[in-house]
């Protein structure tokens, strides 16, 4: 996975609550390889209408969004499906970071989980935010060695598990470290097999 | 695993039973004692082979066919190529690694939240995980059961453990008796609208309290499975009498001695008289009422007495933006009374409220009947569909004039085309009222079984009580 330590893009203002990972991507869409890119079908029934027309005034829509590195947007985003497709959708879009002031749970370690920054805002910051990319320009600087996000001249400081930081700073996959623990994992089968035998599934035909 | 020593909850209790080591920052490496993979998991065995790895336990890796399934047919060459061949795949990467399978050709097949526990794979204490937020239903057992993605999919099938940080805990205590005719769906719904769609973000619920004790195993598995609903990693119950006396019996559930000594640990497991919990929340079994949504999320529940809110009478700006939107999705209009919303269909079953118990509330209401509207009935698993037609439950459902068809995830999510059309209003026992969740352009309103038979009888939302006391 490749490291994430500061990033400066421009970022796209999606000033809605509770956008769930059905709306990221809707489930129809699940069965395509991810070979073709999932950023095609990122929010898709909220970015085309029935006709599969692209709606203007969509924020994705616009020339703007198709280089933003960043999306900005309000609480509660990502909740319901652990669809990790959802964080696809994003990454193949060109997301690097998602702005918000609350995650699903699930949906953040998807996310970190492909070197997406879930970062994390008070309420006020994340409506600050929306604002002024709304009215002054759209170049914003993600900082994750000072959990820093800056934006013209204001500077807001964002939240992120240190555990999570630590990862997507190194770039780490958690399967690297655990193949070395294999040791460790078999000591603990052997001993909660005499522990707690219930645990082996019986055959019973 | 000392036992000894500080006040545990019963989060902790089943945590530390599972912990292999533990990293300078804090992250916890979790042995993994069930691993639930369905035909979404594609993604998690196509990095498997990548990498030519093999699956390091098989033997606690169940495969259970049932987002794409279809149910209206037990053939898989009269479905969409794209569909019958996402069944077929799941199929291949079990019997590729030795994975035990409930395919769509088992007689034990149905939704994965159901079968593990009717199977008996479900026990107290357990570790489990599934690539589907709704695996925290199995807590219900007082196992710590929470959902996942692709990667961590990957990660358990390689190494059976995972990398976690501990969430915080927080109680949920129902106290006192709630009132007759009172289910599970509606305590949840309830907690949710109080505490929030993410009111439980980060943390571990247990629910507690009089009213809790005195569900059935299966209203557990409701409640625990909604615990996602709140945001919740995960949530549970502890285990006791009514959890053995289910446990006891099932087709892979222990026996003899093993059974014994299984017992008597999870008598261990409740947790301890002092234990603290990182938040503390206190509802009243008497307040709790027959509760619908009315808009978008979850949190949009309200007992049926209730009216659409307006937004202009809202302080929050932030609520009342969500309201406006819930509320032009919805097509509803404010201050309008939830018994008047019309519904164009109805929809029984999900892992929600699928189950024996859920079907037999649907039926008594049913039962001499006519619905209004169409509808589907599916029951949680093929085993679930048997009993019920045993009772004969199948034949209120089609005398009423509903479609009593196979089971599977259906319409709680559409993945295997059974859908609700643009535009309609369904009234559904299943779990996410979200924007698109039963197709695009659907508008979905969440409630109990029993509330949606009452729904399909009058045509519109409506509140079961008065359809229980006069004679059908
Ligand atoms: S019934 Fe719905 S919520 Fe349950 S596992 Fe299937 S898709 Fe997920």
């Amino acid at each position: 996975m490749k490291p994430f330590e500061i990033l400066t893009t421009s970022a796209c203002a999606l000033p809605l609550a509770s956008i769930d990972t059905d709306q990221l991507i809707p489930a129809r869409f699940m069965k395509r390889s991810r070979a073709d890119g999932y950023g095609q079908y990122l929010l898709h029934d909220l970015r085309f209408d029935e006709s599969g027309e692209r709606r203007p005034d969509f924020p994705l829509n616009s020339t703007s969004a198709q280089a933003a590195g960043v999306l900005v947007t309000r609480r509660n985003f990502g909740a319901g499906s652990s669809r990790e497709a959802a964080v696809y959708a994003l990454v193949d879009f060109g997301f690097r970071c998602v702005i918000a002031p609350s995650f699903g749970d699930i949906f953040a370690s998807n996310a970190v989980n492909n070197g997406l920054l879930p970062a994390q805002v008070s309420e006020t910051d994340a409506e600050e935010i929306l604002t002024l990319l709304q009215t002054t320009a759209s170049h914003i600087t993600v900082d994750l060695r000072d959990s820093l996000i800056r934006l013209g001249n204001r500077t807001f400081t964002f939240a992120v598990d240190p555990i999570w930081r630590t990862k997507l700073l190194n770039g780490w996959d958690d399967l690297d470290l655990t193949a070395s623990l294999a040791g460790d994992i078999s000591r603990f089968e052997q001993q909660d097999a005499g522990a707690r035998p219930w645990v082996q599934i019986q055959d019973s035909d | 695993m000392t036992g000894t020593g500080q006040p545990r909850t019963l989060f902790d209790k089943v945590w530390d039973a599972h912990v292999v080591t533990r990293r300078e920052d804090g992250a916890e490496l979790l042995f993994i004692d069930r691993h639930l993979v369905h035909e979404g998991s594609f993604h998690a065995f196509n990095k498997l082979k990548d990498k030519r790895a093999k699956v390091r336990r098989p033997d606690l890796t169940i495969g259970v066919a049932d987002h794409y399934v279809p149910t209206r047919t037990r053939v898989l060459s009269e479905i969409a190529p794209d569909i019958a061949g996402m069944i077929r795949q799941l199929d291949d990467n079990c019997r590729a690694n030795d994975i035990r399978i409930f395919g769509f050709d088992d007689p034990r097949q149905g939704i994965v939240h159901v079968v593990g526990p009717e199977q008996g794979l479900t026990l107290p204490g357990l570790t489990m995980v599934c690539g589907d937020s709704h695996t925290s239903t199995h807590g219900a057992f007082g196992a710590l059961a929470f959902g996942i993605g692709a990667s961590e999919v990957a990660h358990v099938l390689l190494t059976q453990t995972l990398w976690q940080k501990q969430p915080k805990r927080m109680r949920i205590t129902i106290d006192g008796a709630t009132a007759p005719d009172i289910t599970a769906k509606d305590i949840a719904l309830s907690i949710i609208a109080t505490i929030g769609a993410d009111g439980a973000q980060g943390h571990a619920i247990e629910y507690a309290g009089t009213a809790i004790r005195a569900l059935s195993m299966e209203g557990r598995l409701t409640l625990c499975n909604l615990s996602i609903e709140s945001g919740a990693r995960c949530g549970m119950i502890a285990p006791d009498e009514s959890t053995f006396a289910y446990v006891k019996g099932r087709p892979f559930a222990p026996v003899g001695d093993i059974l014994d000594r299984a017992i008597a640990a999870w008598r261990k497991l409740p947790t301890n008289a002092d234990a603290v919990f990182d938040r503390e929340i206190v509802l009243r079994g008497m307040d709790i009422a027959p509760t619908v949504t009315w808009g978008i999320s979850p949190e949009d529940a309200l007992p049926i007495v209730a009216s659409v809110p307006d937004p202009a009478a809202m302080d929050d700006a932030s609520r009342a933006s969500h309201i406006r939107e819930a509320i032009e999705y919805m097509g509803l209009t404010p201050g309008q009374p939830l018994d008047t919303i019309r519904i164009d269909r109805v929809f029984i079953g999900s892992c929600t409220n699928s189950r024996i118990e859920d079907l037999r509330a649907a039926a008594s209401v049913l039962a001499g009947r006519k619905a209004r509207v169409p509808g589907l009935v599916s029951p949680g698993s093929h085993l679930v569909k048997q009993q019920a037609e045993q009772e004969g439950l199948d034949r209120i459902f089609i005398d009423a004039g509903l479609d009593w068809v196979g089971s599977g995830c259906s319409m709680c999510v559409g993945m295997n085309g059974d859908l609700v059309p643009s535009g309609e209003r369904c009234a559904s026992t299943t779990n996410r009222n979200f924007k698109g969740r039963q197709g695009p352009g659907a508008r979905t309103h969440l409630m109990s079984p029993a509330m949606v038979a009452a729904a399909a009888i009058t045509g519109h939302l409506a509140d079961v009580r008065p359809l229980l006391r006069s004679d059908a």
